[in-house]
């Protein structure tokens, strides 16, 4: 059983959602990122979802837009996010799932990539701007070494479309819970919860909820009928607002403390 | 040759592709879905040829530039004048295009991204002509350097959006239009203004700027009783290079030169040469040469003309860059201005600064080509836009 599923069946078995926080790698910078991933497991991550920065986030609003050029300014390149993740992976066992764009994948070599993640310790990839349509061309490097790709669907996708592609999901699936950019707009539970409640019905794996959730409230409402809830914009303001004070990990851990009492059932 | 791209999912050989968001896969197969249903249908083609005909002023003239010819001294110089179209460029031919399939499509708003300024005019001018809300994404740095145009749009009836983000240019205006199209994706047609973009629009905005090398095909045959030896055209995107070469892509004999902006000089690092200093990589929707660093990130582009500002190319171009059925080449700022003058001065055309760098290169090559030979330029569009850089370059004050 990989890590991923690991921890899905332990939640499972608990009656929670798993909480995943989002935050952009190397934002302040890759030394802090590592500190805050520590935070987030302790204070009650279930899995964390690990943004490699790009410098056209074309699916971001602009607080996550922002993160990415703090972290870029630091110096952060994929192979520094690879190794916050391998320094991670000595001491936790948090499921670590890289959520990015295509092209610092695709520049790297997917095929490089994809073996040099999985010994670092990653437990999925999520490439926002490579939808099924494109995927083939690095699935039989990601299967060959058996790193999930996770598949967003979107409340503009269609039933029929829905069903194949949940059919085929790996890992979890990332169902986008508003049609806008990250962080612009507030979810609205009730709005979603058919289509999260019949997307479980199509799957095989955990569905998760992302995009526009910042509060605990949201983070409650919306456990009520999915498996995992992500947040990251609400994580990466704070980041943004506090990432050079002390206080920035007594804040972090405070505010994912909350979040994760909202999975619980 | 046979020449049939793009394929059946938008690829041209390696480049192309649909790379966006989940959100946006539906409306783009519905996009292509249209798109298919109207490319066939003769109804559709009348309507477009008649806005064509009787609003743009097509067909557009090829002009002997005589003077220029003389001067020097070499091959001689046909223009293809694009700069007489109504809104002054070809961006016109596919925004007409594009808003009629809006239409069909039941749409009441339309976006689109702008970088000198031609294609946010050329959109707010065609959704004026059908009373739809139209949404203009501009960089900030473009909206200082093209100042005329902004007022042009606003005149017009669009909104323009400031896009600050990255560049504050083309790049990014892209960057802003296409998430705004991601939250408003089903009531808001994206108008794109160059053959870039995910699959359909390559191909869309390729086929509705084809008009002009059918065109010019049917009037240097007419003219010289014979193709032309090379045609050349100016690359920001690549769709006034793409609508001259595609009808021109089956004769083999006819050369086929784009002409990127080197900007401050290759050597710099300050320019726009996406193919002849990028790399494949995936930006705005399609595999395509970039400009980008060794980690996948994309760099600034540099060029005086606004249009040609962005560190990508049409899908397209990248394919028949490496099947080497098109040649590229880079012209520098200085270049560009003087060939603005030049063309000024002996032929009474202000060309665009974009279109500058097409005909800079046909500066550098026609004297050493032989008087019966024949180069076919495109003369993408006039440039009283440019005025006022054109001043701060030559430091007059206006
Ligand atoms: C007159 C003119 N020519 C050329 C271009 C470059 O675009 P493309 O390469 O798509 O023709 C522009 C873009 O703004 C333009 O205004």
């Amino acid at each position: 059983m990989s890590r991923l599923q690991h921890t899905f069946a332990e939640l499972n078995k608990r009656g929670e959602a798993a909480l995943i926080p989002f935050i952009t790698a190397g934002d302040p910078s890759p030394q802090r990122t590592l500190d805050l991933i520590r935070t987030l497991a302790a204070a009650g991550a279930d899995v964390i979802e690990l943004g490699v920065p790009f410098s056209d986030p074309m699916a971001d609003g602009p607080t996550i837009q922002a993160a990415s050029e703090r972290a870029l300014a630091a110096g952060t390149t994929l192979k520094t996010v690879l190794d916050i993740v391998a320094q991670a992976r000595r001491e936790l066992q948090i499921p670590l799932v890289l959520m990015g764009y295509y092209n610092p994948v695709f520049r790297y070599g997917v095929e490089c990539f994809a073996r040099d993640a999985m010994a670092a310790g990653v437990d999925g990839l999520l490439l926002v701007d490579l939808p099924p349509e494109e995927m083939a061309e690095i699935k039989p490097m990601t299967d060959a070494v058996g790193l999930p790709l996770i598949t967003l669907l979107a409340p503009t996708t269609p039933l029929e479309r829905a069903k194949r592609l949940a059919a085929a999901a790996e890992g979890y699936i990332y169902y986008v819970s508003m049609t806008g950019v990250t962080g612009t707009q507030a979810v609205s539970p009730a709005a979603i919860r058919d289509a999260v409640v019949q997307l479980k019905t199509l799957a095989q794996v955990p569905v998760a909820v992302g995009f526009g959730i910042t509060t605990a409230a949201d983070v409650q409402a919306v456990a009520e009928f999915a498996d995992a809830v992500v947040v990251g914009s609400a994580l990466v303001r704070i980041i943004g607002e506090h990432g050079s004070d002390e206080g920035l990990l007594d804040k972090v851990a405070a505010f994912t403390g909350s979040l994760k009492q909202g999975c619980k059932k | 040759m046979s020449y049939e791209y793009p394929d059946a999912r938008g690829h041209f050989g390696q480049y192309g592709g649909r790379y966006v968001a989940e959100t946006l896969m539906p409306a783009l197969l519905e996009l292509e879905q249209a798109y298919v249903e109207v490319r066939n249908d003769p109804e559709f083609q009348k309507e477009v040829d008649y806005y064509l005909n009787h609003y743009v002023g097509r067909p557009s003239p090829l002009y002997f530039a005589e003077r220029l010819t003389a001067e020097l001294g070499g091959a001689k110089v046909y223009l293809k004048r694009e700069d007489l179209n109504h809104t002054g460029a070809h961006k016109v031919n596919n925004t007409v295009g594009q808003i009629l399939l809006a239409r069909r499509m039941g749409k009441k708003k339309v976006i689109a991204e702008t970088g000198a300024g031609q294609h946010g005019v050329a959109t707010a001018t065609v959704a004026a002509l059908f009373g739809m809300e139209c949404e203009i994404f501009m960089g900030t740095e473009d909206i200082r350097r093209q100042s005329l145009n902004v007022f042009r749009m606003k005149l017009l009836g669009a909104k323009v959006t400031g896009v600050t983000s990255g560049t504050a240019t083309l790049k990014d205006a892209m960057n802003d239009a296409l998430r705004h199209w991601v939250a408003h994706v089903r009531d808001t047609f994206y108008v794109i203004g160059t053959v870039a973009g995910p699959h359909p629009y390559p191909m869309m905005v390729r086929d509705f700027q084809a008009v002009i090398g059918i065109e010019a095909k049917e009037q240097i045959l007419a003219a010289e009783g014979c193709l032309p030896d090379v045609a050349v055209a100016c690359i920001g995107g690549g769709s006034n290079a793409i609508g001259l070469f595609y009808p021109f892509i089956g004769d083999s004999q006819v050369g086929l030169l784009g002409v990127e902006a080197a900007g401050l000089g290759i050597e710099t690092g300050k320019h726009a040469a996406s193919l002849g200093a990028g790399s494949p990589g995936v930006l705005h929707g399609n595999k395509t040469s970039l400009l980008q660093d060794a980690d996948g990130q994309i760099q600034h582009a540099h060029s005086i003309s606004a249009g040609l500002d962005y560190p990508g190319v049409g899908p397209e171009h990248a394919h028949l860059h490496d099947i080497k059925r098109a040649c590229y080449v880079a012209v520098t700022d200085d270049e560009a201005l003087a060939a603005f003058r030049k063309l000024t001065e002996i032929e009474g055309i202000i060309p665009a600064l974009e279109t500058a760098h097409a005909i800079a290169q046909v500066i550098k090559m026609a004297p050493s080509m032989s008087p019966d030979q024949i180069i076919l330029v495109c003369l993408s569009g006039r440039g009283d836009k440019d005025i006022n850089t054109v001043a701060q370059a030559m430091k007059v004050e206006l």
